[in-house]
């Protein structure tokens, strides 16, 4: 495989899809300092907010410490190069997130759907393209459809104004061969000026190699998270990924030993327990199951006495989606009763 | 014996015509009219070979017709756009509109929690919130009637064949409707509603989760009975409404898993959402009909 010179943007999900990983209780100054490490360590873009973006502060996902405001409004100010994103999810938060997040300073809104769902983004991604943020259509669990039919929902948010479309593994389910076959078919068939992104998660050890995958295909944005913080078994680990890149000769613009320690000094001494590739965590990418669930799963296997990677898979054979942590209560209670556990 | 009210329907999409379907049978309610913006569409078609009157020049194509033939109430299944004038020009006759677009201009009506309080008031305009927040809302009323509710939060899972283009392009406004009326109907201090659209196939049957967070630390059997009495009010008209798991107490948390198939008139049984919606509207207009029967109210007076 040949990166040689290839100019990747890096886009850092420790203190967004982290927060999942820290049930959202991310205090203001871990994420200050987090996101200046990552600031001096050349780390173009960072994401932050509630783990299921803006206004994702609820029962179903979790409060978090701080309101999403209260975040952007800390982070924002103290950057000297790196922008910041945030995340929206329709149907979870509105466009009046969004403006809130704008005037906090935000440069990047992405807006969430599951990867058939892409006509429930058209006013949030019309409204950012509006106010010229740079707007990022961000397709969730794409291994659920094929290259073509994610490539028609990526069009429609093209359509919309979206400067950029990711391919979301958000179960960490995806082989290589299929990063480059839907990279691949999205940067061959969207506009030239359209960015391709790839947002991996590393429940089955790929995260490394399905972004450079996805970089070999087109993709010109990579998101990771330093330290891999993120849910399930976390997202691609960013310190790795620079240190691969910079063996391939591509070209990230980060300071590799800057990012080593954040990770190592700032951000593996904040985790609530190891992210790591255990059983459950595995069963999400080996099932297909939206990484977020897998917390909720063990507090139900704690609460309910039904395995966690029962329900998990269940999950998956049910064809559940992101966004439906409630679920994941009803069916270990479901489950638990069959059982006579309860 | 009593006269039945003369009812139309605007917009023969899939709510009208599986509103029309559920009228047919209503003891209450008489379906005269549906009306249509195009006269080839299958909707208008289908209400002919139904034997209902069809115009196809939308609702000032009814207006003439609507003292002649006593229409008494109007159901909106347009869209937010248009329906205040809609309700307008059909309130000037005197006659009752039921909104169950997003617009919501008239106060919420969630049947069994307050609708006899709109009847009574005879209010000309009644809106029907959302599907979400019929299937859930109830269990919010019936938590916050047992003692008081500091935060309210729906989650509504729906099939994503069951969920039309006009909620698509405007999915914010489903979230901030619901939330308030996850407040104002169902009486908790702060609501919060969300979303989520499911493609699995065989479609998914509607899913509600409700949460609530009492003040103080919830009284199980009360809330316990009250939830299962108010379950049983909604089947009166939803007799796919069921109460799934719960209640959960966990803490001041109290949550309820809910289910919700449709008859399966002309919407499929898994679009419970779209079917409870058309329920809960008939169900309002039989009110009507039923406080005029018994005098409780009068109906706007007609030469």
């Amino acid at each position: 495989m040949n990166l040689q010179g290839k100019n990747v943007t890096l886009h850092d999900m420790s203190l967004r899809d982290g927060m999942h990983a820290k049930r959202h209780q991310i205090s203001l100054e871990q994420m200050v300092d987090i996101a200046a490490g990552l600031d001096e360590a050349g780390m173009p873009l960072i994401e932050v907010t509630h783990g299921d973006g803006l206004g994702g502060s609820s029962i179903n996902y979790g409060f978090p410490a701080h309101s999403d405001e209260a975040y952007l409004k800390a982070v924002v100010p103290k950057m000297k190069q790196a922008k910041v994103s945030a995340l929206l999810l329709p149907g979870i938060g509105t466009v009046d997130h969004l403006r809130m997040a704008r005037d906090c300073g935000v440069s990047t809104i992405r807006v969430a759907t599951h990867c058939t769902e892409a006509d429930v983004s058209q006013q949030h991604i019309g409204l950012a393209a509006k106010l010229e943020l740079d707007t990022v259509g961000f397709l969730m669990m794409a291994h659920m459809v094929s290259a073509e039919q994610l490539l028609v929902q990526a069009k429609l948010m093209e359509s919309y104004g979206a400067n950029c479309i990711y391919c979301t593994d958000s179960a960490g389910y995806m082989l290589p061969e299929e990063v480059t076959e839907k990279i691949g078919l999205l940067r061959s068939e969207l506009h030239a000026n359209t960015e391709i992104g790839f947002h991996g998660h590393h429940n089955l050890a790929l995260g490394v190699a399905n972004s450079l995958a996805a970089i070999e295909a087109g993709a010109s944005r990579i998101d990771g998270s330093v330290a891999g913080l993120g849910a399930g078994a976390g997202n691609t680990p960013l310190e790795v990924l620079c240190a691969v890149l910079e063996r391939m000769g591509a070209n990230t613009g980060i300071d590799l030993y800057r990012i080593m320690d954040v990770a190592e000094d700032l951000v593996v001494p904040m985790m609530d327990h190891p992210i790591r590739l255990d059983r459950d965590a595995l069963t999400l990418g080996y099932a297909g199951v939206y990484s977020s669930f897998l917390l909720f799963a063990k507090r139900a296997e704690a609460k309910y006495g039904v395995q966690a990677r029962e329900i998990l898979v269940e999950l998956g054979r049910r064809g559940t989606v992101g966004g439906q942590e409630d679920m994941i209560e009803d069916l270990a209670l479901t489950m638990a009763r069959e059982r006579g556990l309860r | 014996m009593h006269n039945k009210l003369k009812a139309a329907i605007i917009g023969p999409g899939n709510i009208g015509t599986d509103l029309l379907m559920k009228m047919k049978r209503s003891a209450w309610i008489e379906p005269v009219w549906m009306v249509g913006i195009d006269p080839e569409s299958e909707g208008l078609m289908r209400a002919r070979d139904m034997g209902i009157k069809t115009c196809a020049e939308g609702v000032d194509g009814l207006l003439p017709h609507v003292i002649e033939d006593d229409i008494r109430i109007a159901f909106d299944a347009t869209s937010a756009y248009v329906h205040a004038e809609n309700s307008r020009k059909l309130n000037e006759l005197g006659v009752v509109m039921i909104d169950l677009t997003p617009a919501a201009i008239g106060p919420f009506c969630v049947p069994p929690v307050n609708l006899q309080d709109h009847t009574r008031n005879l209010e000309l305009n009644v809106n029907m919130v959302t599907c979400g927040g019929q299937a859930t809302i109830p269990m919010v009323a019936a938590v916050s009637r047992v003692q008081s509710v500091e935060y309210g939060e729906i989650v509504a899972t729906v099939s994503s064949r069951s969920v039309g283009p006009g909620t698509r392009m405007n999915i914010d406004e489903f979230t901030r409707t619901t939330a308030g009326a996850v407040q104002k109907v169902g009486g908790a201090k702060k609501g919060k509603a969300i979303i989520v659209i499911n493609p699995a196939e065989p479609p998914l049957i509607m899913r509600d989760t409700i949460h609530c967070l009492t003040e103080d630390a919830p009284d199980e059997a009360a809330i316990t009975a009250s939830i299962h009495a108010m379950v049983a009010e909604v089947q009166k008209y939803v007799p796919g409404y069921r109460l799934v798991n719960g209640p959960v107490f966990d803490g001041n948390r109290v949550s309820v898993f809910m289910e919700v198939e449709g008859l399966g008139d002309f919407l499929p049984k898994y679009a419970g959402n779209l079917d409870i919606m058309t329920a809960a509207g008939l169900r309002t207009a039989e009110m009507f009909a039923e406080e005029a029967a018994n005098g409780s109210i009068t109906l706007p007076a007609r030469g």
